[in-house]
């Protein structure tokens, strides 16, 4: 038992890389001699540079740019975030923030005014220094008038932004505690400034670790290592190729064929095939991915909270767990904070109760309920199935759902926030408050419930500027407490990150808060 | 010669035609689509702000037939224009697409057309014997299956289980043209086996129905062989009927080839449309729809042209 527990600690001390654990646990099944593997971490843990390194990835398209303002899918989140270029603070492999081009920052006591100091030495792909005007004109870039950035309403409390030696200051309006994390987000990259207030998007210039060399949106992108790269220990490749390959067959072939050497997105249902594949390793990450069956809670009989409970009564997770996600992920608890986000409160686990769900019907006076639920498997992969799921639960405690099916084409336009009742998917913020003010906050853009409680907001903007933990995380657990029990969404489940590797890859503990290692893993993994 | 230039003059100026009006479908069938490319690129993302932020940057606000205006001004200039989300030069966007798309048909041709042509004359050469019925049993069961099933079914026999192709084709427009054309194998192979029933039959079909002609009969008389008889008598006679059929076949595999390379990754054309359409993105739609409506119309006239020399009765038709 001791050495299996040490085997599952090892990895969250970044002593050995999970492929290590795979092999030792081979070995320790055949062997049972543990100490075999325990004696050989070190020099396998340590990164070996060199090699190229092919990705495939399930997304992608003709229409990309290199402008971060439109980065919407993990194609060019893991080019343009996770290969060119760096942004001033960055969320390492153990969930910590940590300085990027930032190197450290300070705030004023009521946290309104804050002063990021830049890091000095660092050069874009070009040659040119980082400058603060490079960095205000790359956060400006996100604000204005013209703005069509999905980062506009996260820099929308930015009163000023002005340069004070090496160091940026930012002014908000209201203070936020947490804003060096919302500077984390793969949008609001750093780029070369022209100089008139502009940045330089089009060439790809920037300070990470690969500089790209050729690029065809929709099919590949072609990245040499930045050999002046000033990060010491990452970014050990020679050269990076990240393929679009939409198709999870053709990805999966194209793995287990040797074409590539990573891949992102799984097929759930072939997965435990692909596992029998030899030098191919699963990995699985549990992150702050989301499925969701928001309300709009602004609309009959939604507006009733009697219903809402009804509805978050009326659905087996534990079930859609083992059926959608085939085991690879968690059962939610109807609030959007994973375990990996700051502040997670551990609330009691709602669970499948057809009983309580009828009395709720009661109470409201709308037995013999019957809802239209839209579903597409645009909202996540499976979305149908979840909703049929959802509606064979629903019917023993006497609610009757008519699933339509949504086309997936003009999804998030047509039927996102416009039908009472649908599927989303969140990829999930690092900060409670992030999540909170991007989708629950009354009046926040893609708050896909229009849900207004008086408490929650007032509680949000004052968890905002509280600096004592202990009474901010309190402020937390009461905000988890109310989406849970008053919200118009429900969480049936959190979804893990699976993905496939080629064996000849290592890396340390996986980032939880994006796919691919916190889409780094062009630059924390290598070749073993 | 001057009827069939006249011909072709006259062709021309019709495709002219046929070309105005499938822009004006394919225009007015993208604008009714739920949605435009503002809301299509923002995705999750967008926000009543941002999507009007991106309409004013696009010129989105303008109305629709003033852009098809403007855009059918252009076109006539043989400016394609600049694709709305990437802003990048259609033409030049496209023309690497059309190369590869180009290159695949080419390849699939180059097996599919003379294979064909010959099981064709085979089959009618040996006709009611077993060669022929295997022969049709085989292509017929290969046209029959979806062409993914088939793709698929290559990957894994020639990919993953003995590794002698890849199962994606990665190229680029340096890969050398040997290195290219290994690498196309696999969707070459696919598409020939979806084609080459369809021009097999036919040749096999014309050529039979020439048999009963009285010059055969007399061809037969004289002591001919039946193989000297199929290839100089019947074939010149049959060639109308099969060139049709072959044009519609390398039509098709330029326009209707987006599953093959769904599955082999293969960046073409028609991977291009689909990911326009889905972006709303008008100017490459109408851009790749152009040039397969003009593979259609110059791919028609071929065939009548060579039908037409292969057979001169065609210009006086009674």
């Amino acid at each position: 038992m001791t050495t299996h527990d040490e085997m599952a600690r090892l990895p969250a001390m970044g002593r050995i890389g999970r492929r290590d654990l795979i092999k030792g646990a081979a070995v320790l099944g055949a062997v049972g001699a543990a100490e075999r593997m325990l004696g050989r971490p070190a020099q396998a843990a340590a990164p070996k540079k060199g090699g190229a390194l092919k990705i495939a990835i399930g997304a992608g398209s003709t229409s990309d740019t290199f402008d971060p303002a439109t980065f919407t899918d993990s194609y060019m989140q893991f080019v343009g975030f996770g290969c060119m270029r760096n942004c001033l603070t960055e969320i390492d492999n153990a969930g910590k923030l940590i300085g990027e081009l930032a190197e450290s920052w300070t705030a004023s006591p009521d946290a309104k005014v804050w002063s990021f100091k830049i890091r000095k030495g660092v050069t874009f792909h070009d040659g040119k220094a980082l400058t603060t005007e490079d960095v205000i004109d790359s956060i400006n870039h996100h604000r204005g008038d013209d703005s069509k950035s999905p980062a506009k309403p996260l820099l929308a409390p930015i009163t000023s932004l002005k340069s004070d030696g090496d160091a940026v200051v930012i002014t908000l309006e209201a203070g936020n505690a947490d804003l060096p994390y919302l500077l984390s987000d793969y949008h609001i990259a750093i780029m070369p400034s022209t100089g008139d207030g502009k940045v330089d998007w089009q060439s790809g210039n920037g300070t990470g670790g690969y500089a790209v060399k050729k690029f065809e949106p929709g099919v590949r992108a072609y990245l040499e290592r930045n050999p002046n790269y000033w990060k010491t220990g990452r970014a050990h490749f020679d050269s990076i190729e990240v393929l679009s390959i939409i198709d999870v067959a053709a990805r999966t072939n194209a793995l287990t064929t040797g074409e590539i050497h990573l891949m992102d997105r799984c097929d759930l249902k072939t997965v435990h095939l692909l596992k029998r594949t030899k030098k191919v390793n699963i990995y699985e990450v549990t992150g702050s991915q989301h499925y969701t069956f928001p309300m709009i809670t602004t609309q009959a009989p939604f507006d009733n909270n009697d219903v809402r409970l009804a509805l978050k009564f009326a659905v087996n997770r534990e079930e859609m767990v083992q059926k959608i996600l085939r085991g690879y992920g968690k059962v939610g608890n109807d609030t959007p904070i994973a375990p990996s986000t700051s502040f997670y409160a551990e609330l009691e686990q709602r669970t499948y109760d057809p009983d309580k769900a009828k009395f709720h019907l009661k109470k409201a006076g709308a037995e013999g309920l019957t809802l239209d639920l839209s579903a597409a498997d645009a909202a996540f992969a499976g979305a149908v199935d979840a909703a049929v799921l959802y509606k064979e639960h629903a019917a023993k405690a006497g609610i009757t759902i008519n699933v339509i099916r949504e086309p997936n084409d003009g999804y998030w336009s047509n039927v996102w926030m416009k039908k009472p009742w649908g599927a989303c998917y969140w990829g999930g913020r690092p900060t409670a408050d992030w999540m909170f003010s991007t989708a629950y906050e009354a009046g926040a853009a893609w708050n896909d419930t229009f849900w207004d409680n008086a408490k929650f907001n007032q509680l949000l903007t004052a968890a905002r500027v509280e600096l004592d933990e202990a009474k901010r995380a309190e402020m937390y657990k009461e905000m988890q407490t109310l989406v849970r029990d008053d919200g118009g969404v429900v969480v049936p489940m959190f979804a893990n990150y699976v993905g496939a590797a080629s064996d000849e890859l290592a890396h340390d503990k996986m980032a939880g808060n994006w796919d691919l290692d916190g889409m780094k893993a062009s630059e924390r993994w290598w070749f073993a | 010669m001057g009827p069939i230039l006249k011909m072709v003059a006259q062709r021309l100026a019709l495709g002219l035609l046929t070309l105005f009006v499938v822009s004006l479908i394919i225009f007015l069938s993208v604008e009714m689509l739920p949605g435009d490319i503002t809301e299509a690129i923002l995705g999750q993302g967008a926000t009543p702000e941002t999507v009007a932020a991106f309409r004013r940057e696009l010129g989105l606000d303008v109305p629709a037939h003033l852009r098809y205006l403007a855009w059918l001004g252009d076109i006539a200039q043989g400016d394609l224009g600049r694709s709305l989300a990437s802003k990048r030069d259609i033409a030049e966007l496209i023309g690497v697409r059309l190369n590869n798309t180009l290159f695949l048909a080419g390849l699939a041709a180059a097996i599919a057309v003379p294979l064909a042509v010959t099981l064709g004359l085979l089959a009618a050469l040996y006709r009611n014997s077993w060669f022929d019925r295997g022969i049709n049993l085989v292509t017929l069961s290969s046209i029959s299956f979806p062409e993914f099933f088939i793709a698929y079914a290559l990957i894994f026999l020639f990919a993953v289980t003995w590794d002698w192709f890849p199962s994606i084709v990665n190229v680029t427009p340096d890969t050398p043209f040997w290195e290219r054309v290994y690498r196309c194998i696999l969707p070459a192979v696919t598409l020939t086996l979806v084609t080459t029933a369809h021009m097999m039959r036919m040749t096999r079909a014309a050529i039979i129905n020439l048999m009963a002609s009285p010059y055969i009969e007399m061809a037969r008389l004289k002591g001919l062989s039946s193989s000297r008889i199929i290839v100089r008598h019947a074939l010149p006679n049959a060639l109308s009927p099969i060139i049709n059929v072959i044009a519609i076949n390398l039509a098709y595999l330029v326009v209707g080839v987006v599953l093959v390379e769904v599955v082999f990754v293969y960046p073409g054309l028609g991977q291009l449309m689909i990911d326009s359409v889905s972006k709303r993105d008008i100017p490459v739609v109408q851009a790749a729809c152009l040039i397969f409506a003009v593979t259609y119309i110059l791919l028609n006239l071929l065939a009548d042209i060579l039908s037409i020399l292969s057979n001169p009765r065609l210009l006086h038709p009674r």
